[in-house]
Order: C-alpha cells, then sequence, then structure tokens
C-alpha cells in the first residue's frame, strides 16, 4: 500500500511521444483526423475521407479512429477539451458509427462473440478515458518495458486483464443463455460480472485509500507539530522571557535554566516520570531541592529498584542532606550518586563546599540528627558524615534491601 | 603542544554560539586553533592543525562525532578526542568512547574544569565524568545483579568483560565526584596508579567484546 509510484511528474513527456496531439481546434469529433493531418502534411478532409473509407471496409475505419482517440493526447496548453464539442456532433458520430456497422453487418465475420467484445472494447475505452493522467503514463510505461517493469505494476496488469476476461465471461454468458436457462445462470453471470468489475475498479479504491490515509498522516504531523509549538510557548518561550528580566542575578538564572533543561530532558526521555522506582525518586527528590535552593545537583544513579519503606527512608534522608548542602556549604553544586547493590542500597552526597566539623555540630541542629540519622536509623540503616573545615562534606547513607 | 605549552585544540561543534562561548572560557588556558561545524570540515581542519586535542560534540549533522574519530584517529594517533555533549543518554556516551574518545563531560562543565580536562587529555590520561563512571559501573555489573546489569559473560577474554575490585572502587569514587588526587589518598595509592586504572577501564569498554554493552546503552536512554 505504501509502494511509492515511481512515476515522472505528471506534466513531463515521455521521450519517446510522438509530438502527436488531438487538434481540439478543428475537430468533428474527436480531432484526429486534423492530428494526423498535421502531422503527416495533408489536407484535413482527405484524411477524413479516408476514414470514412474505410469504415466500409469491414469498419476498419471506425475501429481506428477509436484506437487514435484513446491513444493520442490533448496538446498540454489547452486542456479544455469539452469546448466546443456539442451534443450534436456525439450524436451525429453514434448514428454514423450504427450505419457503418449496419452496412457491413452482412460482410463482417460476426460471430456471436462480436456484441460482447465490442462492449469490451468500449469498457477499455471507457477505462482508459476515467485514468488519471499517472496511471496512463504508467501503462505507457509498461507497454514498452512490461518485462522489466516492477512486480507491483505487472501485478496491475494481471489484475485488469483478469478483470476484463471476467467481465467478458460473464457478458458472454448473459448473452448466450439468455431466456435459455433459469435465472440461476443469470445470477452467476452478474457476479461474474460484478467480481471483474471489482479487479477493475480495485486499483482506483486503493488509490482513494491511500490518499486518504496520506492526508491523515499530514494531519497528525501538523497536530504534532503545533503541540511542540505549544509546548515551547508554555515553558521554554517564557523561561526566556524570564531570564532576559532577571539577566542581573545570576543564580536566578542558573535555576530558571535548569528547570527548563530538566523539563525539556522529561519530555524528550521520560526521565524523572513517577514510576515508582528508586532512581526516579531519587531525581526528583533532587529537582525540588535544585528549585528550591538555586543550586545543581548532579545525579548518578547505577542500578534500580522498587520502592518500599525503607527506600521512602533513604529517599527523605539524601533529600535532607541536600538541602543542608545547599543551605551551608556555599556550592553551586552537589554530586549525588546512589548504588543499589544485591542487599543495599547507598547514596552518596558530596559536596565541595565550606565543611563542618561533625564532632562539634550544633544539637539543635535538628537536620542532621533527626531528618538524617533517625530516619535511618528506624529503618536500620546507617548515615555517616565527612566532613572538615574547608574540606566539603559526604554524606553516607545506607540501608539493607530486603 | 602550541610553543607556550598550552595544548592546541580544535573545537568541534555545530552550534556557533556554543563554540564562541566555549573559546571564551577556555581560550586562556589553552590554544585553538582550529573550528568546524560538521563532520566533513572537522576532518579538514584536524588533518590541517594536528591538533593535541579535539573537543568534539557527540551529535552532528552529517554522521557525529563517531564519525570524525573513526575517519581522523588512524592516521593521526597522536590526536586524542574529548567528547563533549548536552546529551547524558548511555547511547551516546558510549557510542563516542567504543569509538575512540578519550574522555567524556557534558556541556555544563566549568571552564576551570574543562580547560583542566583537556589538558589531562592531552598528558595522555583518560578523563571520566561522575556519570560516565556510574555508566560503567552499570554496564560492567556482574551476571544476575538485578535490573539493568548486561546479563551473562559471552566474551572469549573474560579479562576485558569485568572489573577488577580495585578498577571498581576507583569508578564508584570518580561516580561520587572525587578528583584523581582525592581517590589517591583514600585508597593510600599515588595518583599515577588512579589514572592507570581509569585507562585499563577505558579501553576495557573500547576494547570488551560483550555484544549487549552497546544494547545495554541502547536500552538506557536515561539521563
Amino acid at each position: 500500500m505504501t509502494t511509492p509510484l515511481t512515476v515522472p511528474p505528471v506534466s513531463a513527456e515521455p521521450q519517446h511521444a510522438p509530438r502527436l496531439y488531438r487538434d481540439v481546434h478543428h475537430r468533428v469529433l474527436g480531432g484526429v483526423a486534423g492530428a494526423l493531418a498535421d502531422h503527416l502534411g495533408l489536407r484535413r478532409g482527405v484524411v477524413r475521407l479516408i476514414f470514412i473509407g474505410l469504415s466500409f471496409s469491414a469498419g476498419l475505419g471506425v475501429l481506428l479512429y477509436g484506437a487514435f482517440w484513446i491513444v493520442l493526447r490533448t496538446p498540454p496548453e489547452d486542456e479544455s477539451e469539452s469546448t466546443g464539442r456539442s451534443t450534436a456532433q456525439y450524436l451525429v458520430a453514434a448514428v454514423a458509427a450504427a450505419a457503418v456497422l449496419l452496412i457491413n453487418a452482412h460482410t463482417l465475420p460476426l460471430g456471436w462473440w462480436f456484441l460482447p467484445s465490442l462492449l469490451a472494447c468500449f469498457g477499455a475505452a471507457l477505462l482508459w478515458r476515467q485514468a488519471s493522467e499517472t496511471d496512463r503514463e504508467r501503462w505507457r510505461r509498461l507497454s514498452s518495458s512490461s518485462l522489466t517493469a516492477s512486480t507491483a505494476d505487472r501485478m496491475g496488469w494481471l489484475r485488469i486483464i483478469a478483470g476484463v476476461t471476467l467481465v467478458l465471461t460473464g457478458a458472454v454468458f448473459l448473452l448466450a443463455r439468455a431466456g435459455i436457462t433459469a435465472a440461476g445462470a443469470g445470477l452467476a453471470a452478474v457476479l461474474v460480472t460484478a467480481g471483474g468489475l471489482a479487479l477493475i475498479t480495485g486499483p482506483w479504491w486503493l488509490r482513494l485509500v491511500r490518499e486518504l490515509s496520506t492526508e491523515r498522516r499530514e494531519r497528525i504531523r501538523n497536530e504534532e507539530r503545533a503541540d511542540i509549538a505549544a509546548h515551547l510557548h508554555d515553558s521554554v518561550l517564557q523561561t526566556l522571557a524570564l531570564i532576559q528580566r532577571s539577566a542581573d542575578q545570576p543564580r536566578e538564572v542558573a535555576r530558571l535554566a535548569r528547570r527548563q533543561e530538566r523539563e525539556l530532558r522529561t519530555k524528550l526521555y521520560g526521565t524523572g516520570v513517577p514510576n515508582g522506582r528508586f532512581g526516579a525518586a531519587l531525581h526528583a527528590a533532587a529537582a525540588e531541592v535544585e528549585d528550591t535552593y538555586a543550586i545543581t545537583v548532579d545525579v548518578v544513579v547505577v542500578g534500580d529498584h522498587p520502592m518500599d519503606a525503607r527506600l521512602d527512608a533513604l529517599v527523605a534522608a539524601s533529600r535532607e542532606a541536600l538541602v543542608n548542602a545547599a543551605k551551608h556549604a556555599q556550592v553551586t553544586s552537589v554530586s549525588v550518586y546512589a548504588e543499589l547493590e544485591a542487599g543495599a542500597a547507598s547514596v552518596f552526597v558530596r559536596d565541595r563546599g565550606t565543611g563542618f566539623d561533625p564532632e562539634r555540630t550544633d544539637a539543635s541542629r535538628q537536620g542532621i540528627r533527626g531528618s538524617i540519622m533517625g530516619r535511618l536509623q528506624r529503618q536500620h540503616g546507617t548515615a555517616t558524615i565527612r566532613s572538615g573545615p574547608g574540606q566539603g562534606t559526604e554524606v553516607q547513607l545506607r540501608v539493607e534491601l530486603e | 603542544m602550541s610553543e607556550d605549552g598550552r595544548p592546541t585544540v580544535v573545537l568541534v561543534d555545530d552550534h556557533a554560539m556554543f563554540r564562541a562561548g566555549v573559546r571564551a572560557e577556555i581560550g586562556a588556558g589553552v590554544d585553538i586553533v582550529g573550528e568546524a561545524a560538521s563532520v566533513a570540515e572537522a576532518i579538514a581542519t584536524i588533518r590541517h592543525t594536528r591538533p593535541d586535542v579535539v573537543l568534539l560534540d557527540v551529535h552532528l549533522p552529517d554522521g557525529g562525532g563517531p564519525a570524525v574519530v573513526a575517519a581522523v584517529q588512524p592516521e593521526l594517533p597522536d590526536t586524542k578526542f574529548l567528547a563533549l555533549s548536552v546529551s547524558d543518554a548511555a547511547e551516546d556516551v558510549i557510542t563516542v568512547i567504543r569509538a575512540g574518545a578519550r574522555g567524556y563531560v557534558t556541556k555544563t562543565i566549568s571552564g576551570a574544569d574543562l580547560t583542566d580536562a583537556i589538558r589531562r587529555v592531552a598528558d595522555g590520561d583518560v578523563v571520566f565524568s561522575p556519570r560516565l563512571a556510574g555508566f560503567v559501573l552499570d554496564a560492567f555489573r556482574e551476571a544476575g545483579s538485578g535490573p539493568g546489569g548486561i546479563g551473562t559473560l559471552t566474551s572469549t577474554d573474560p579479562e576485558l568483560d569485568q572489573l577488577t575490585p580495585r578498577e571498581q572502587e576507583v569508578m564508584r569514587l570518580l561516580a561520587r565526584g572525587y578528583s584523581y588526587r582525592e581517590i589517591g589518598s583514600e585508597l593510600f595509592i599515588s595518583v599515577k596508579t588512579v589514572e592507570t586504572h581509569a585507562s585499563n577501564v577505558l579501553r576495557k569498554l573500547q576494547l570488551s567484546s560483550r555484544h549487549q554493552l552497546t544494547r545495554w546503552a541502547a536500552d538506557r536512554r536515561i539521563v
């Protein structure tokens, strides 16, 4: 269905096509005689007479004229084919054709198959006229290189041949048996004919469906584009406006940029989306601290594990350690490393800030004592703090996993 | 090296604004001898200037950083590549390291740290950002140690497929944000030994034939 059409642009002339166009300006019927006259350098009247003369030889003229009509094209600059051709002319043509056929009726090698064949030819002519320019181009190409044509194109040919055959069979069946057999035969004939028609018109239906799906794809793409544009407007453009307004506050600018970066990453890669696992929860906690305290938190997580009570405590303690670093260490960035091995989870929160002496911590500093140590001890975990004035701080947290 | 001892550097990045920013930040510490915005341009510039270090963006319009490394490294073995990217996706990191880059840093790195990283790469060291160290630990975790691990060992050379306990310790400390000097004093080894461990890990990352490594990276489109 998605096989690309390897067809040249509609307006392009095939290299081998003769410069022979139907003469739409001086025509009586289809302008065929005029075209041949121009091409052969004869007078139009002479060519017309030849056609009429040939018509009396077993209707050859009519057949030839029909064939030319089908195959020849109108000049590219004049597509208004229907102008100036009256119903009267068609009528004259039809009467003339009928007359020619009747006159020749006794000389023609007419069998029972003649009328169905004529009908089939008429159907083929209709098909050709109905086909889009692209289709005709393809058929023309095929007629010169049907052996090298792609399988798909050859399948198209097979389908048409099969369809025409079925229509023909149906018509013959109907004509031959009409009045002889019961309705069953008629039904069969109708079925066969309908099948043939379905085969013939199949490509047109397919084309319709294909055009519909192309249209739908295009619409989806447009919607996505609008969605992205809306997102960029709501987030990136707003952030950029904020950044311009706070250009004199480097910390604020850094925070805005960092938050925007995180949002975009979430949208592009789906990180930080809560999924009930440890990695995402730790990222979320770090993001919250980043936003609140305008620092950068680099998080590296090795392994992952579904959240449970112990890991909840671990994330909360990590968050508290980050808040401490943001408040007291006087740094712009903190790194977090978490590792989940078999049986245990560890988090290291490290900054290169001012540091402090853990032995002499003020007893009122609830953060470390309660929020970090107490929390982890209740879950049978441990918290170790390594620090010293001027040496930065590293908080090591660890819980056992079930 | 340029005459004053600063390493010569070529900047490869398709964003002119970013190149200008980097130039302003590190121009004092290193000698920037060329810039390029695409793979073809980068290859021509590197051949012409023969820099000590190429600062290479992972994402380029016509093929990406790995294409530059692959094209240039065979003829200029002394030129080192330091990958620099806004992406922290494991796939990007692993791909460019396996192509032959000697280190990986993210674009948010400070100017001073970047200058330091370039000098170290120029001196033959490797540069592990904490994130790259984390990827290595994740990728080389033992078989069956939980989700995200690399699975069974399939290589014919098991040496390349696992880290020694010491290498793991070094990687862990790197992931925790320690410098080589801090790692040395933490593990009671010399800085030179730390560097050797890091180089060995990078070699394993590049040469390990466990095919899951690439798939592991592809599965981890995470920050």
